[in-house]
């Protein structure tokens, strides 16, 4: 955590990728808005949600990295041998990238406003929160997988493997009430599918629309799952 | 303090099955400076971590502090320090900060951290750079910082993995004097691990020397230098036609061990040099025998190494 305070130039980085697509990708999508099958909203409303959790999987990357550099530096071993239980080990990593994601989210979505983003305040929040527990279940994932690999150039592969689809299921640019039947089929079984559709609907202040729940879900399940792998994980690290 | 019986690990991997350890015996009193002496591949670093908790044994039972290893290892965490070879330190974090940090994980109240850190920080030399970053303190520094960093919640005992691997000579000699102020002061017991034998001959009470996974003997550096090779005396003669009378001389007055004779010079091994030495400079004298020159070498833990497991501890070096 003090480690991200003393290097703002991360956080910074950070947010400039979602900046750019909303000056240079959001206009596109005007036209779009009008197409059949669009959902509810208008493009900043559809944009900014998706945009959000993009940022959220992009940083999880990084998060791996930061826990190999962490040991190959010999930190996390000077840490393991200490009393600290192994499951703090992974929520302390945890929370400092929920803290500095939510950050970047709030950021974000203020710079959206002159754009023209308009979204329910309470919804806004609640997105946020879901989208925290998203970057925490993210987090503990990507922690958990780069133990096990214990090395970058395995973890860049699996990384890259697992993003694209990740990335290109989940309706973050383009809605997936836009695909075809198959391509909707498959998106539902990606997490972050139900986490953007829930964005939208909180952004717009649809509480009773269905994909609440069912995002909220998903992300809790998610989360519970991705926390108790990572701090297996780490425990099992000794063996 | 430590007490471990038939310590063993195997690693498996896709190239075969490494026996690192195979079956260690180790008793550690408390206060206690300990070395564990032998080449890279030896099995030193596996042992360590195995017995800070780093790594589970494959077989065997270890009590560390008072708890034990499979049981209890959080325990044993609470009571050992622990300080790897590559330190683990975070280089953009300031002194003062990691030592804080380190203390937290112990649970160790803010207040209780900063003053022993403080305290640590005067004792170690540190006190002038506590602001400073790690990744712009010296390999002296550093080093000093790891240990500190092992030291800051107090155990009675605390594990030393190199402590002084790729330091220059005056920065190895002044973490010697550290750890020897730590123990006097403290009472801390120091299990270290070495592949320098001046630094095992220099530091420890006791050596324990590793080869191949086993611990192939064990003493005091002085024990061990002289149960296993006694010193080497090495005579030059002045007159040539007389060598041959100098060798029955050392034979009969020394025991004549590995004597051989090179030109005018004689040599050979005995037990005790200070005693031997007058008896066979006597005997010189009284058969007329005269010397231009005689030396006695004592014996390193080179020699010990040599003898017990016929290769060198530096043959790993090259």
């Amino acid at each position: 955590m003090r480690g991200s305070l003393r290097n703002p130039v991360w956080f910074a980085i950070g947010i400039l990728q979602p900046v750019l697509y909303l000056a240079l990708f959001g206009p596109l999508l005007a036209p779009v808005t009008r197409s059949p099958g669009f959902p509810p909203g208008d493009g900043w409303q559809v944009l900014v949600p998706g945009l959000l959790v993009q940022l959220v999987l992009f940083s999880s990357i990084g998060v791996g990295y930061q826990l190999m550099a962490e040991y190959r530096s010999g930190v996390l071993e000077r840490m393991r041998v200490t009393p600290t239980s192994r499951a703090a080990l992974l929520l302390g990593r945890v929370l400092r990238d929920i803290v500095v994601l939510v950050a970047q989210a709030g950021v974000l979505i203020v710079i959206a406003i002159p754009f023209g983003l308009r979204a329910s305040t309470s919804g806004v929040l609640l997105g946020l929160a879901l989208l925290a527990m998203t970057s925490g279940a993210l987090s503990a994932a990507a922690q958990a997988m780069t133990l096990l690999l214990k090395d970058e150039n395995q973890l860049t592969a699996v990384t890259n493997t697992l993003t694209a689809p990740l990335l290109l299921l989940s309706g973050v640019l383009l809605p997936m009430s836009l695909a075809p039947g198959w391509l909707h089929a498959l998106s539902r079984l990606n997490p972050l599918a139900h986490t953007v559709d829930a964005m939208r609907a909180l952004f717009l202040g649809h509480f009773a629309d269905p994909a609440v729940p069912t995002g909220v879900v998903v992300v809790v399940l998610a989360t519970m799952l991705a926390i108790g792998w990572g701090t297996r994980t780490f425990q099992r690290l000794n063996a | 303090m430590i007490k471990a019986r038939g310590l063993a690990r195997r690693f498996a991997s896709r190239q075969g099955v490494v026996d690192a350890v195979r079956g260690v015996d180790l008793d550690v009193a408390p206060g206690e400076l300990v070395g564990f002496l032998g080449p890279n591949g030896a099995g030193k670093t596996t042992t360590l971590r195995m017995l800070a908790t780093l790594l589970r044994p494959t077989e065997g039972e270890a009590v560390v502090a008072g708890h034990n290893l499979r049981t209890d290892p959080v325990g044993v965490r609470r009571r050992i320090g622990y300080v790897a070879q590559t330190g683990g330190t975070d280089a953009g974090h300031t002194v003062e900060e990691e030592l804080v940090t380190q203390g937290r994980l112990y649970r160790m109240t803010k207040a209780d951290c900063r003053s022993m850190a403080a305290d640590l920080s005067a004792r170690l030399d540190l006190d002038g750079i506590v602001g400073r970053q790690v990744h712009t303190l010296s390999g002296g520094q550093r080093r000093r910082l790891d240990i500190a960093m092992g030291l800051i919640h107090s155990p009675r005992l605390v594990f030393l993995d190199e402590p002084t691997a790729a330091l220059d000579p005056q920065s190895r000699a002044n973490l010697w004097e550290h750890i020897r102020c730590l123990r006097a002061e403290h009472g801390l017991t120091v299990f270290l691990t070495t592949h320098y034998l001046d630094e095992a001959d220099a530091l420890c009470d006791r050596v324990l020397v590793i080869d191949e996974g086993r611990i192939v003997a064990q003493g005091s550096p002085e024990e061990l230098k002289r149960s296993v090779s006694g010193d080497t005396v090495t005579m030059t003669v002045l007159d040539r036609a007389r060598v041959p009378e100098a060798s029955r001389i050392a034979e009969r007055t020394c025991g004549g061990i590995q004597l051989r004779v090179q030109d005018t010079t004689v040599v050979f091994r005995v037990g005790r040099s200070d005693a031997a030495l007058p008896v066979l400079l006597g005997a010189l004298h009284d058969a007329g025998v005269q010397l231009a020159a005689v030396a006695v070498q004592r014996p390193t833990l080179d020699d010990v190494f040599l003898t017990l497991t016929g290769h060198s501890l530096r043959d790993e070096e090259n």
